[in-house]
């Protein structure tokens, strides 16, 4: 047969394409639902990282199956908010709805256009909110997850994940724990921009939002600094009227004692 | 024949190892070198794409269209990796092996060696012997991956596969975790074959 022939030529590579797509497209369709799976259990794991559910060791060995069940026993409600802080939705916490990373991309997007956006809150127990910070880092996107106390301005913990930073320098925002160890305790003031500084010697100011940047990571601790200056400014306004609300159940509780 | 066989697996290995002496494939063995598991998972699944390419190619090998051979190679070659890939995501333990690897396990389409070895091999061979000759590309690609993760993890991070191997006391040297150190590396083991190979010697 002459192969070299044009009928030949076209006919051979449709099939062989053919043949390749449909492949793919079963393994793609068996392999779909592990997949999901582990993106939930690793975006469960950042999250319960940041609020101390448990030492994030731990969290990594645990099976995606340990993760789900870890997280239905301290999860109290999920929401989403629009910018004004309002409620406009809810997740729902029985089958572990999650914002996968990819969600946030197009919410960061609305963000800066200042429309319709809806921003998760998880409520964990024990009054622990975590919420997502998302930007970009030097060669891809940078994103995080921050637990706020009761007080919904003091950070419990954080945790920070890249697709691409550079290992060893841009990386240790995940690699390195003394980096997100450094953000507990720090204090957000919601009430005015900027709410937070990561910078060259950010914390000789001695002031209670700021965290240094990282040596020879210049371009990733600016581009985590703005993901979470835009991301905590997206969350003030739910910010300010939680902790408003949590003050005002305070002084209730307290006079109920007296 | 059975000398052929040997000279089919152990050539790729050594004598021509296609990083240090056909110098293919570096720009991955400067990315994924960082640390040890990135490294050896790079270099199990180059050696699966290697390997299950040449195959196919080979078998394919007498009805593929000499005008259209790259693409139809291209896109077996792609298949390879997307399968690599998928299954690699769908894994619960090497779900962030993959993540940490991220575009670099698509680039194996992109690696000289895969094509490399079905243009010159896998397309005037019979399966068997491509398939291990794709293998072996495989593995000599991969231990070289090795070697120099070995050197960068330990004296870039003081670890050796996650484990602190190092005392404390030992400051981790900075130049090493950047790409460049991997070609200074990359350029002793050249220097250490050829001193003890003298086939290799350029006269």
């Amino acid at each position: 047969m002459n192969t070299n022939s044009n009928v030949y030529t076209v006919v051979y590579t449709t099939v062989i394409v053919v043949i390749v797509a449909a492949v793919l497209a079963f393994v793609a369709s068996n392999l779909g639902p592990a997949q999901d799976a582990n993106a939930k259990a690793e975006t469960l794991r950042q999250m319960m990282s940041a609020a101390r559910i448990r030492p994030t060791e731990e969290l990594y060995k645990a099976k995606n199956a340990d993760i789900l069940r870890i997280y239905s026993e301290n999860i109290e409600d999920a929401i989403t908010i629009g910018l004004d802080g309002r409620q406009n939705g809810t997740l729902s916490v029985s089958e572990g709805n999650i914002e996968l990373v990819d969600r946030l991309k197009p919410q960061n997007k609305g963000i800066k256009d200042g429309g319709d956006v809806t921003l998760p809150v998880y409520r964990f127990k024990g009054g622990i909110s975590v919420i997502p910070v998302y930007g970009a880092g030097l060669w891809g996107p940078i994103w995080g997850y921050i637990a706020f106390g009761p007080d919904c301005k003091t950070i419990e913990g954080a945790y920070f994940d890249h697709e691409s930073e550079t290992p060893g320098l841009g990386a240790k925002i995940k690699d390195e724990p003394w980096f997100r160890e450094k953000f507990s305790g720090k204090q957000v003031d919601f009430t005015s921009a900027p709410y937070f500084n990561l910078s060259k010697n950010a914390e000789a100011g001695g002031s209670a939002d700021a965290v240094d940047a990282i040596t020879g990571a210049t371009m990733t601790s600016k581009g985590l600094d703005d993901a979470l200056n835009v991301w905590l400014g997206a969350y003030a306004n739910y910010m300010n009227s939680a902790a408003a609300a949590a003050a005002e159940e305070e002084t209730t509780n307290n006079a109920e004692e007296e | 024949m059975d000398k052929k066989l040997k000279e089919t697996i152990l050539n790729p290995i050594l004598k021509g190892n296609p990083i240090t002496v056909l110098v293919l494939g570096i720009c991955s063995a400067l990315a994924v070198t960082v640390q040890l598991k990135g490294a050896l998972v790079m270099a199990l699944s180059v050696t699966l794409v290697t390997g299950l390419s040449s195959l196919v190619c080979s078998l394919l090998r007498n009805t593929i269209p000499m005008r259209v051979r790259i693409i139809v190679q291209l896109v077996v070659v792609a298949m390879m990796v997307i399968l690599v890939d998928q299954i690699l995501k769908a894994g619960e333990g090497t779900y962030a092996i993959d993540k940490q690897l991220s575009v670099y396990i698509g680039l194996i389409i992109t690696n000289c060696i895969v094509m490399g070895r079905i243009e010159a091999f896998a397309l005037g061979n019979k399966p068997g012997p491509s398939l291990l000759d794709g293998l072996a590309n495989g593995v000599g690609y991969g231990l070289i991956l090795i070697i120099v993760a070995f050197f960068r993890e330990l004296l870039g991070s003081g670890t050796l596969l996650g484990f602190q191997v190092l005392p404390n006391a030992y400051v981790p040297n900075n130049l090493v975790i950047l790409p460049p150190f991997a070609l200074i590396l990359l350029g002793c083991i050249i220097w250490v074959q050829r001193a003890f190979d003298k086939d290799l010697q350029e006269k």
